[in-house]
């Protein structure tokens, strides 16, 4: 029944609606309506509550049913209630709430104008896109530094393509092919678009392109360092000398005692180990007599001895031998890092000694030392030779010649300083004091040394002797021999192609040491020529805690002051500089332009000169230039002349993006063309910044791209077009001077 | 090695070249490997053995610098820039339109009808009166199949691109009316949807016969509006209130304007950047601006004489091309703020739309005097094949003018022009009133307190607000 009266009800509303949008104003109409009400209303029965009949326009029309009627009538909150009536349940909760709100006396805010809102929401959908359009930053970055742009941008991969891409769709037909397809199919190749076999295509994945590049390149490093090592090893197996065997198994020992320590403290178990192999090599020395001097050769040598230095020395080595050998294992181990620990107390002495001394003296050395790393590399190979000749002195005492590490106890350093110090005063070789198992040979030595302190180039080598004792010290003196002195000394044990170098240096002076070293030395030893620098400024002086008294400095100052001046006896450099200068302020001055013709208004002819007044009369005195910009700096000559001719080509500004003129020139200065450089080059050089290809539409970028891009970004760069230039430097640099000329 | 008397052939040919030695009877012959330098077939190239030793070739840099001259010279004895005039037009041509998929073909609209053009054979192809009046915008679909233009008589119609058979008649596929003109439309880049503009900005779906979305923000009328080709659902147009207004095809409201001190006639996108964007304006210059930042350009683009009325991005990105009531056209580097050319000609009057091809090598202008002209983008260009030797040549010779570009000389040559007299004449005024303006705010700036009166950059004087 219900249903029914819906039913009707809708079709009556569809009815008014339509009858309403037809045409509204009709009596008819609102006859029509009347009638519809009032079935709206019998059908409703208690159901539905009667409208209230509005005849006249109100100012508010609720859909709640609720109006108040005519103007000035309010809505009380009892009517709204009221139809609560019949559902008691929600009722209290209502009346609550509604109490709280008759309470509160604040109203709502009134909603933003559309205008507002209007203008958030465009702020926000600005915000939006702008974000959305900035993923685009780094494409757009990439491709503004991108060496080369080749448009269309996503271009297919040219060369020949897989066979399965050019024919997609093909089938077999043939019965040969259907054979060999089934072929494949049972032995599992691949038939389709991948080209590969699945564990192909695996390792493929495992490893990219530029991956196994790096990888190579590191296999290929490693496989050089190794040959490089290996040849080290057989180079040092041929060897001859038994010296250099004894000092590299000392050496060796050395450095696996360190590693034992070390050992103990990582991994104590493996240490034991070693411990009982050591132990058990101490048994077995124990038990044998193989250093005891008890052997046929021992006693040969032990005939000897009475007579022969060295035989002696062979044998206490021997028994030195034993004693280590038999020593229980802890204490070498101590011996050890004592040992340690005084070379690296030692080590700052002699940085700070040598150098200073060095500086003070002679600036063409030290900028050699400075700046050659090759010296310093024969520097480190030296030990093993020098310390024989000078350190010497000690091995009377310990069998020790060449490691001066071992050699060091602190008392012994002290004497053997004493001795250096009196040895200064004196400035003689004296022998004697040295200690008392001082031989021959020494005294040979050290007669040498003050051959060449007569000679008067060395007065370096009192302290480098000196200090000799102690091994800091040693390197430091060794550095000064070979620069300064002759080599006399050194060359006796030294390999070949050590001795080639210094024999150069035997010669004593500087010329021929500046023949030798490198290129860039050279330079460094021109900008040293300068006389100021060189005569004039005092050196910088490093703190030196074992520094040599006050007096020998200045000694040894002035002594270096006639050693340059005995170097350069020859070239003045100050007074050609000043001679050089003179002849250009000379030129630059204004010359007198004499326009005379003799002949006119007088005799003329062979032997007559034009009279004194004429001369004066035509003599145009020019206008004297200004100042010259070097006139008040003396060591500086500045070229005033602008060759106009070349200036026409010449860049007079520098260029905006480049921030010094070095850089601009050097930019200019390396050729571009086929004749100075590869094929190659030329086209890596070359390639223009944009590249497209002849009748081929280039679309827009896309977002695709966008995506790769990031992708690409995440895998890693894309690769430049100019990696390898290295050639091209190099030229540049052997240019630089040919060039300047033009550039200026 | 060889004994004497045994002379191979090898020898003998190299005989004739090589001096021999002959010492006591035995003959010494310096001999080589000719694998070095003969070549295996006689169409290969000869061999020639170099030596890369520097000091065998001294003078590097003054050598190349006259290359760099000589090639600087030639460049721009070689620069004929102009290609072809396609005439047939009765009226002035207001538009044109790219085919988005075939290079030959270019369409042109005029203030009576329009035209469909074959560019590789200079003619006309397909005439067609679409409109009554002024067709005042075009554009192709971007699957090149049919075309849309939009007239003074306040309609929107669909063409084929394909000419209609024999007997057929020349009938819009789609005919859409409109309240009030259309001034400009735009497509989408990959989707049925188009653009157009004239009191309102409206977006169509080519199925429906009304706008899906219409964009109005406090303006009568706009003259431009395009689509961005990368971001596909941005928008720009250019509004008689002297503002640019972006939006965003899915939102509801526009996204922000900025209002210059000059009307914009036309914009552009980078079709390679997604957010920048170049508007030509009444005040002779051209804005590039990025869209996220809109308080100011960030280049200005200064030296035309006249107002701009049309701009377009060479397919790169990395140049536009525009078109100026002065009668010339001028391509400016996007980044830089002074063009790199100009052409003009005698008889070509204000140029009213220009297009840059998409295959980056031609443009097409299009003017007043009914005529329509094709350009190559890079005027010394040798268009055509290049064989690979030409190539290297070519590109040799750019890097050098490159690397020599700031001697006065090179620089001198390479950015000479010929102007008419009375551009000339114009810019140099400009100049002159230019420089006045500055040496006024100067002198005004020194005689006030200091901080008074702030430095306003170029950039900046432009822009008269942003708005949200």
């Amino acid at each position: 029944m219900d249903d029914e009266d819906d039913e009707e009800l809708q079709r009556a509303l569809a009815d008014d609606i339509i009858s309403a949008s037809e045409d509204e104003g009709g009596s008819d109409d609102e006859r029509k309506h009347c009638k519809l009400l009032e079935a709206i209303s019998s059908l409703g029965g208690k159901k539905r509550k009667k409208l209230t009949e509005r005849s006249e326009a109100s100012i508010q029309v609720s859909e709640f049913t609720v109006n108040a009627e005519g103007e000035g009538d309010k809505i009380h909150l009892s009517d709204l209630i009221g139809t609560l009536d019949k559902t008691p349940s929600a009722l209290i909760k209502t009346k609550k709430q509604l109490k709280n709100l008759q309470h509160n006396q604040s109203t709502l805010e009134t909603p933003l104008t559309r205008k507002e809102t209007e203008k958030i929401q465009r702020e926000v959908a600005f915000e939006k896109t702008s974000k959305e359009v900035s993923r685009w930053q780094s494409v757009v970055l990439q491709n503004q530094k991108a060496e080369q742009l080749v448009f269309p941008l996503n271009q297919e991969p040219s060369g020949p393509k897989r066979i399965e891409q050019v024919v997609a769709g093909w089938k077999a037909q043939t019965p040969l092919e259907q054979e060999i397809f089934s072929l494949l199919r049972m032995n599992k190749q691949p038939l389709h678009d991948p080209v590969l076999t699945p564990t192909e295509e695996a390792s493929l994945r495992a490893m990219s392109l530029e991956e196994a590049k790096i990888r190579r390149a590191e296999l290929q490093k490693t496989r050089v360092l190794q040959s490089y090592y290996e040849a080290k090893a057989k180079r040092g197996k041929r060897i001859k000398s038994k010296k250099y065997h004894r000092i590299q198994k000392k050496v060796m020992r050395k450095e696996y005692l360190k590693q034992f320590d070390e050992m103990v403290k990582t991994d104590p178990a493996a240490a034991l180990e070693e411990l009982k192999k050591m132990e058990l090599s101490r048994m077995k020395e124990r038990m044998s007599l193989k250093h005891q001097n008890s052997g046929k050769w021992a006693k040969s040598k032990a005939i000897m001895a009475k007579y022969d230095d060295g035989a002696r020395k062979a044998m206490q080595k021997q028994l030195e031998v034993n004693k280590d050998l038999t020593q229980k294992l802890v204490i070498p181990a101590d011996e050890d890092e004592e040992d340690e620990e005084e070379s690296a107390e030692t080590l700052p002495d002699f940085v700070n000694d040598v150098e200073p001394i060095l500086d003070q003296v002679n600036p063409w050395m030290r900028g050699k030392l400075s700046t050659e790393p090759m010296m310093e590399e024969s520097n480190r190979l030296h030990p093993p030779v020098w310390p024989r000749e000078v350190g010497k002195p000690g091995e009377g005492r310990d069998d020790q010649e060449e490691d001066e590490e071992q050699m060091e106890e602190t008392e012994e350093e002290s004497l053997l300083r004493g001795f250096e110090e009196r040895r200064k005063l004196r400035q003689t070789e004296d022998v004697k004091v040295a200690p008392m198992t001082m031989e021959e040979n020494d005294g040979k030595v050290i007669d040498i040394v003050c051959h060449n302190v007569a000679s008067g180039l060395c007065r370096l080598a009192g302290p480098g002797l000196g200090q000799g004792e102690s091994p800091a010290l040693l390197e430091e003196g060794l550095v000064r021999v070979r620069t300064l002195e002759d080599v006399e000394l050194l060359s006796q044990d030294i390999s070949a192609s050590d001795t080639a170098l210094l024999t150069t240096r035997d010669l004593g002076t500087e010329e021929t040491d500046t023949q030798s070293a490198t290129q860039q030395a050279d330079k460094k030893r021109k900008k040293m020529i300068d006389p100021n620098e060189v005569l004039t400024k005092e050196a910088k002086v490093i703190e030196m805690p074992l520094a040599p008294t006050a007096v020998e400095d200045v000694e040894d100052k002035e002594e270096q002051r006639v050693i340059i001046k005995e170097a350069f006896a020859g070239d003045d450099v100050i007074s050609d500089f000043l001679k050089d200068k003179r002849k250009q302020e000379e030129a630059g001055r204004p010359k007198v332009i004499d326009l005379t013709l003799p002949g006119w208004g007088e005799w003329g002819g062979l032997g007559l000169q034009p009279s004194r007044s004429k001369r004066k009369r035509f003599r145009v005195k020019v206008a004297p230039p200004p100042p010259r910009q070097d006139q008040k700096l003396p060591n500086i000559i500045i070229a005033e002349k602008r060759d106009s001719s070349i200036a026409a080509h010449q860049v007079c500004q520098l260029p905006f993006p480049f921030e010094n003129p070095i850089q601009f020139e050097r930019t200019i200065r390396s050729p571009v063309g086929r004749t100075w450089n590869t094929q190659n080059t030329v086209q890596k050089i070359t390639a223009p910044k944009v590249v497209t290809q002849l009748g081929a539409i280039i679309e827009p970028i896309a977002r695709e791209d966008l995506i790769k891009d990031i992708r690409q970004a995440v895998t890693g760069p894309s690769i430049n077009l100019e990696s390898d230039q290295g050639p091209q430097k190099k030229r540049r640099s052997q240019q630089k001077k040919k060039l300047e000329l033009l550039m200026v | 090695q060889h004994p004497v008397g045994e002379v191979t052939r090898k020898h003998m040919a190299v005989r004739n070249i090589l001096p021999c030695y002959i010492f006591g009877g035995r003959i010494k012959v310096l001999s080589r490997n000719p694998d070095d330098y003969v070549r295996e077939t006689k169409l290969d190239i000869q061999r020639v053995p170099r030596n890369y030793d520097p000091s065998l070739h001294p003078f590097e840099v003054p050598r190349e610098y006259t290359r760099a001259l000589n090639a600087t010279k030639l460049e721009r004895v070689f620069a004929k820039p102009f290609l072809a005039s396609l005439d047939g037009h009765r009226d002035g041509v207001n538009c044109m339109a790219k085919h988005p998929k075939s290079l030959s073909t270019m369409l042109s609209g005029s203030c009576d009808g329009e035209v469909v053009w074959n560019l590789t054979k200079r003619e006309c192809v397909r005439t067609l009166q679409a409109h009554e009046g002024f067709v005042r915008g075009m554009v192709v679909r971007f699957c090149g199949t049919s075309f849309f233009t939009v007239g003074d008589d306040k309609t929107i119609k669909q063409w084929k691109m394909e000419t209609p058979s024999y007997g057929e008649e020349e009938e819009p596929l789609n005919t859409i009316l409109g309240k009030s003109v259309f001034t400009s439309i735009d497509h989408h880049q990959k989707e049925g949807v188009f653009v157009t503009c004239g009191q309102q900005v409206d977006i169509w779906d080519e199925q429906r016969s009304s706008p899906i979305r219409s964009f109005s923000w406090g303006v009568d009328s706009f003259s431009c509006v395009r689509f961005n080709p990368v971001e596909t659902e941005l928008l720009a147009s250019c509004a008689s209130d002297r503002s640019i207004v972006l939006y965003d095809m899915r939102e509801a409201t526009p996204l922000k304007k900025v209002i210059m001190n000059m009307r914009s006639n036309t914009l552009c996108w980078n079709p390679m950047e997604a957010y920048n964007f170049t508007c030509s304006n009444e005040d002779y210059n051209l804005y590039t601006y990025d869209m996220r930042y809109l308080d100011k350009p960030f280049t200005v683009h200064m030296d035309h004489v006249s107002a701009v009325l049309d701009v377009d991005y060479s397919p790169t990105g990395k140049e536009f091309v525009s078109a100026s009531f002065d009668k010339t056209i001028r391509i400016f580097p996007k980044d830089s703020g002074h063009s790199r050319e100009v052409y003009h000609t005698k008889r070509m009057q204000h140029v009213i739309s220009i297009k840059w091809s998409s295959d980056n090598k031609y443009i097409l202008s299009a003017s007043d005097e009914m005529n329509i002209r094709l350009w190559k983008a890079n005027a010394a260009e040798k268009l055509g094949l290049l064989a690979p030797r030409e190539k290297a040549a070519v590109n040799y010779s750019q890097k050098l003018k490159e690397k020599f570009q700031h001697h006065p000389q090179i620089r001198r040559i390479s950015r000479h022009r010929h102007l008419p007299k009375s551009i000339y004449g114009q810019s140099k005024e400009l100049r002159v009133m230019k420089e006045a303006r500055r040496r006024k705010e100067r002198n005004v700036r020194k005689h006030s307190k200091p901080g008074s009166m702030p430095v306003v950059t170029e950039k900046e004087k432009h822009v008269v607000t942003v708005v949200n």
